[in-house]
């Protein structure tokens, strides 16, 4: 018999959530260890996956599919992919890594905050693990309510506004969405993610229905992501969240849109995608810039990290559009000029979208850790304003380094992660479309100029406010804590073949499985 | 021995190692780790130099570059690799740089003595030194790039060494996010050419130029030359180097003098045959003109500067624009000849300036004087710089700016023109450093008063690790530039090989159909002179003004009698200030503006709409209590009333009940199917709703509840 890997890591922390209810209140300690061994499974688990997982075969492997409602054609259908994969290790890791910091900064109602987080780990793996709408569409909702509460409870003063503002906003995109999944089911009687891409494929003869479940799906990605103008419950969710759901709202929710951009819309509506690929080049657009200049205005480090957030996933949208692009190569399929420029422009595509992923998962370990981070100093000062820090370099060496380290990773050092994924989409969309993509490099110079000055030089540099004389460095658990993402950086910054290999490889089959995705006329 | 060839990868990857060994293991002890980092530059010259040597005898080098690959990025169907080369250009540059660094490393440790940071500058000097190999080893534009950027970071790093001090902190930006827009720029070149080429190898690149068009290919070149104007300090993007002379000084002398500044120029220069494809092209028009102009313009500024230090930033900057302007005019051996002569002077002229503000505790030329008797070996080895610089015979720079100014003179007559001035203004500035420094009195002693009894500081000449490596550098600049003497110069060409230095570097690209012939010594004797009796008037000037009646304590430079003039030079043009109140206040207004844009309209917006919703469901919850509870209220009294009078029916005996029982499950076995359906989804709810109940955090510490 198979083992059921992927039901083991999506439904693990669940199991363990409802566990851990049976732990008394009082035995505080017993309940974060046991949380964390919990959350320990899924982690050990999705590491073998990414080791296990054949890159050179591709497709989805590791698949669970048994009939469930068969009056409505529901399966429980589960598999992953190159572009699965590394987003579950990241989503293990990440939550490990928040039950862990927390264990030793929360201090109010513990027995309850790890339920969420656990709850919460098996929203976001289930949606990547989900092959069926009715199934993702769970998951995507059990998603939402834990980091409700999570902001609304454990969050700043303006906890409730950001909590609610949030949630509706949020909700709003998935009815959408929800209407969507109906629509195709009522149209092709079927929630297969795959079969629907593959083979049933909705409203390919009726371009208005198409367009509409293509507008519906991705309101609901697009807010998640979020996508300029859909942005600003971000910095109100992230300024009240606590640190650790700050983390995994970066670090993992972001990601679901645009997961949802990938697994679903450029895949089941592609002549959509095609059409209404230069509009939302433009919003990538906006998100880079705007959001990378609106960030530079901010006076408190978390919101600064918060906008900063909106123009990192701006690129991912980014090489997204330009692979969606429809491209002419030449006018007659078969002229001479034709396959070798049709090879070319598949070649940009594929990097696009191979940018776009890793970016993902990038932004996962570098924001993540940036939100460590600033969880770690506000520990310590009370304070997030960044006007009130100054010379703490020689006061905390050891944060100062830490930080510089994942601040050069976010304005895209070569040599450390955020440089990889950042080439390879502007190396993809450039010849697609190119003056789109040079105005969205100018993105790259002012992240640098923000994040040098408003982070390094306000908080670091200059003499030492005498405020902080005596702040104490990073303890030993922060250390702990930000170790693995630091050498993540560093590992996919210098080497990234172990992750882009299987990257690629989903990333081509797009684009040979459903044919019509390359558009290629 | 041609093996030692293939060990050309692991010359950057020693410092790499030191680097990590100093951050990891080392560094609370600060002696180990700066042996830890001299050891790994070692390491480096040890094989660098091997591997030069054995590329000098190899002729067909040049024909056949030696290349050693690993498979790094999968991307699409294509892979990139992790490449390093060999050419003459490589060996030449690997044979410098790693003679250079050793040099500072050494003298690092004398000056760096007694700083806190002690081991955190070596790890720094040590990942600088692994960048710069990178860069000239690298055999595509990807490890060009990332070696190109590691300098970068480097450079803010050490830059900002004493970032305690705002004017360090400052500059250290400035320079990062200066050089990064031309970062920027070459970023957009290099993806250009991968997605022309499919390759970012330069062989590759080459040998596809013909398939690429002419338009574009001046686009590309303009865009890598733009990084090469970042990171050469090239106007307009000069204005980081000054004020990075904030970090401290032999990393001015290693990183803002020798070696990173030149990467702009190697930079031009390893990609040629790029420039040179588009023949007569606009690019290499731009390349001579920029840099002739940088040259002149860098120069005038140097003459109006007081600190010692920023004499010979702008100088460096100066210089880098005579090296930009040979290549060009298609001196490319030229070009290289005078980066290579200008390391090895100009890191001497920082050294010597550093072991005088080592003594004197200040930058101020105008605060010191006299110090030729106080500090004899800094004195004449500096001046053996000075004259390098100002391109008096024997001393290398004499041979490689004469070479540049016979190119320029062949090739487009403005640009020599130019150059030649600049020699003058070179030498007028030289000259005034050497006189205020050394000559005459001295101007100011600094007074220190410890526990109670003053101090009068006097300086000293410094230790012997920082002497030895001026001397070494001195004669360095003696010999170095017999490398390149002109084949047919009377007596000393045929004596010194006929012009090896030509001979192995003309070839370099011949491969690609470009050959460098080096002009004859007939047609530039003319030049020559010419060049010699500029620097001589300017070294007389100098001396007229700063050398026959020294300045005394506190009296003015006499080139404040030149009045609006003097002004403008001393505050470079006003450059800075145009930048700020442009560029830079116009981002940061925008970033503000956008902001308060953000939080006004687009949230606004959002806002709104829920404000709307709540209006709207306001209105609902009115209609709700007055319309549809009102309602429910009714069906309750309703309800009431009813049970008042089903009461009668409980009689309480169970054959009663029992028969209510058996009609009601026959009524309900007949609407089951429907039924199941509608238990189910109550069941699930309830369960749901419990779930969310159980996790939806207890209300049980709530004061007014346990009131």
């Amino acid at each position: 018999m198979t083992i059921p890997y992927l039901s083991l890591i999506t439904l693990a922390p669940l199991a363990g959530a409802i566990l851990s209810l049976f732990i008394p209140r009082q035995r505080e300690g017993a309940i974060k260890w046991f949380s964390i061994l919990v959350s320990l499974v899924p982690l050990a688990l999705s590491a073998y996956l990414w080791v296990s997982y054949d890159a050179t075969l591709g497709g989805p492997q590791f698949e669970e599919r048994y009939d469930w409602i068969p009056a409505i054609n529901v399966e429980y259908r589960m598999g992953v992919d190159g572009l699965s994969v590394p987003l579950i290790f990241l989503t293990a890791l990440l939550t490990t890594l928040s039950l862990y910091y927390s264990a030793f900064t929360i201090q109010e109602r513990i027995k309850e905050y790890c339920a969420l987080f656990l709850l919460l780990e098996t929203g976001m793996i289930g949606v990547f693990t989900s092959l069926n709408y009715f199934l993702f569409y769970i998951f995507w909702e059990v998603g939402l309510v834990p980091m409700y509460f999570i902001i609304g409870v454990w969050g700043g003063p303006r906890r409730e506004y950001a909590a609610i503002k949030f949630f509706l906003y949020t909700l709003a995109g998935s009815v959408l969405m929800l209407l969507a999944i109906l629509a195709m089911f009522f149209a092709k009687g079927s929630f297969d993610i795959l079969r629907l891409q593959q083979e049933l494929r909705p409203f390919t003869d009726d371009f208005f229905l198409q367009s509409l479940a293509f507008w519906a799906f991705f309101l609901a990605f697009a807010i998640k992501v979020p996508l300029w103008p859909f942005h600003t419950w971000l910095p109100d969710a992230h300024v009240e969240a606590p640190t650790a759901g700050s983390v995994l709202l970066a670090g993992i929710l972001l990601k679901l849109g645009g997961y949802g951009f990938f697994r679903i819309l450029l895949p089941t509506f592609p002549q959509a995608f095609h059409t209404f690929a230069i509009p939302i080049a433009l919003m990538a657009l906006m998100s880079i810039v705007y959001g990378a200049l609106v960030s530079m205005a901010q006076w408190d480090l978390k919101k600064l990290i918060a906008y900063s957030s909106v123009n990192h996933m701006g690129y991912v949208i980014l090489g997204l559009a330009a692979a969606a692009l429809l491209t002419p190569v030449g006018l007659a399929a078969g002229s001479s000029a034709a396959p070798a420029a049709a090879t070319e422009i598949l070649n940009s595509k594929v990097m696009a979208l191979n940018g776009g992923v890793l970016e993902m998962f990038n932004h996962g370990v570098i924001t993540g850790g940036m939100f460590f981070l600033v969880g770690i100093i506000y520990e310590r000062t009370h304070t997030r304003q960044l006007r009130e820090f100054g010379g703490l370099g020689s006061q905390i060496p050891l944060y100062y380094a830490v930080m510089t380290t994942t601040a050069l990773a976010s304005l895209g050092l070569p040599g450390l992660a955020g440089f990889v994924s950042e080439f390879l989409i502007f190396r993809g969309s450039l010849p697609l479309i190119t003056p789109i993509a040079v105005i969205a490099i100018s993105g790259i110079l002012i992240t640098a100029a923000f994040l040098l000055w408003k982070v390094i030089q306000l908080m670091f540099l200059g003499p030492l406010n005498a405020k902080w004389t005596g702040l104490p460095d990073m303890d030993r658990f922060e250390l702990i804590t930000m170790a693995p993402l630091i050498f993540l950086m560093v590992l996919f910054g210098l080497y990234p073949a172990p992750i882009l290999t299987m990257v690629n490889k989903a990333m081509s089959d797009l684009f040979s499985i459903v044919p019509v995705v390359a558009g290629l006329f | 021995m041609p093996e030692i060839l293939s060990l050309v990868w692991l010359v950057p990857v020693f410092p790499l190692l030191a680097f990590a060994a100093i951050v990891f293991l080392t560094h609370p002890d600060n002696q180990l780790s700066a042996w830890t980092a001299i050891a790994g530059i070692g390491l480096s010259t040890l094989v660098g130099l091997a591997i030069f040597a054995t590329a000098l005898g190899m002729p067909t080098l040049a024909e056949k570059p030696f290349h050693v690959t690993f498979p790094w990025i999968p991307t699409g169907t294509t892979q990139l690799t992790l490449g390093f080369m060999v050419d003459p250009l490589t060996a030449v540059m690997l044979a410098m740089v790693t003679v250079v660094c050793t040099a500072i490393f050494v003298y690092s440790q004398g000056y760096m003595d007694k700083d806190p940071r002690y081991a955190r500058f070596f790890a720094y000097i040590s990942l600088f030194a692994s960048g710069m190999l990178g860069l000239v080893t690298a055999d595509n534009l990807l490890i060009l790039y990332l070696s190109w950027e590691i300098m970068g970071l480097c450079s803010y790093l050490l830059i900002g060494f004493w970032f305690e001090r705002p004017a360090a902190a400052n500059a250290a930006k400035k320079a990062f996010l200066t050089t990064r827009v031309g970062d920027v720029l070459l970023f957009i070149g290099l993806i250009i050419l991968y997605f022309q080429t499919g390759s970012l190898s330069f062989e590759d690149i080459f040998s596809q130029l013909a398939f690429i068009s002419a338009p574009l290919l001046v686009i590309v070149g303009l865009l890598i030359f733009a990084g090469a104007v970042g990171k050469s300090a090239q106007f307009p993007l000069h204005v980081w180097l000054p004020d990075a002379m904030e970090g401290p000084t032999p990393v001015s002398a290693l990183i803002h003098a020798a070696t990173m500044v030149a990467a702009g120029v190697y930079l031009v220069a390893r990609t040629y045959p790029l420039f040179a494809a588009v023949q007569e092209g606009p690019a290499l028009l731009w390349v001579g003109g920029i840099g002739a102009f940088t040259a002149l313009f860098a120069a005038s500024i140097a003459v109006a500067q007081n600190d010692i230090k920023r004499v010979l930033a702008y100088s460096t900057i100066s210089q880098l624009g005579y090296m930009m302007a040979a290549l060009g005019v298609g001196g490319f051996v030229a070009s290289i000849f005078h980066l290579i002569t200008h390391a090895f002077f100009k890191a001497l002229l920082f050294l010597g300036a550093g072991s005088v503000i080592h003594a004197m505790h200040t930058n101020d030329m105008f605060e010191m004087g006299g110090l030729r008797r106080r500090m004899p070996i800094t004195f004449w080895t500096l001046t053996a710089g000075a004259l390098a610089l100002a391109g008096i015979p024997p001393f290398a720079g004499f041979w490689s700016k004469d070479e540049i100014l016979a190119e320029a003179f062949l090739h487009n007559p403005l640009i020599w023109l130019v150059l030649t001035l600049t020699g003058l203004v070179t030498a007028f500035y030289i000259a005034r450093l050497i006189f205020l420094t050394f000559f005459g009195p001295e101007r100011r002693r600094e007074v220190r008063e410890v526990e109670g009894t003053r101090f009068t500081l006097i300086p000293h000449e410094s230790p012997r690790v920082m002497t030895a490596p001026l001397a070494f550098l001195a004669s360095m600049v003696l010999l170095v530039g017999l490398a390149g003497v002109p084949a047919d110069f009377p007596v000393l060409g045929p004596l010194l090989g006929s012009n090896p230095f030509h001979h192995f570097l003309g070839q370099n690209f011949a491969r690609f159909g470009i050959e460098f012939e080096a002009i004859p010594f007939d047609a530039s004797v003319s030049v020559l002179n010419t060049s010699l009796a500029a620097a001589l008037l300017g070294l007389f000037i100098g001396w007229w003004l700063y050398g026959r009646q020294p300045l005394r304590q506190a009296q003015p430079d006499p080139l404040e009698r030149l009045g609006p003039i003097h002004k403008l030079l001393k505050n470079k043009y006003y450059v800075d200030e145009l930048y700020n109140a442009t560029l830079v206040r116009g981002l940061v207004r925008l970033s503000e503006g956008l902001g308060s844009f953000d939080l006004r309209v687009i949230d606004g917006l959002v806002n709104l709409a829920g404000r709307g919703t709540a209006a709207f469901s306001e209105l609902n919850r009115l209609f709700d209590v007055y319309v549809v509870d009102g309602a429910v209220n009714g069906v309750g009294s309703l309800t009431r009333w009813l049970g008042r009078g089903l009461r009668e029916i409980q009689t309480g005996q169970v054959q009663n009940y029992l028969l209510v029982l058996a009609l009601s499950t026959l009524l309900l076995a007949a609407v089951l199917i429907n039924v199941l359906f509608t238990l189910i989804a109550i069941l699930v709810i309830a369960g749901v709703t419990t779930l969310v109940w159980v996790l939806q955090p207890s209300v049980e510490d709530r004061p007014e509840e346990r009131a």
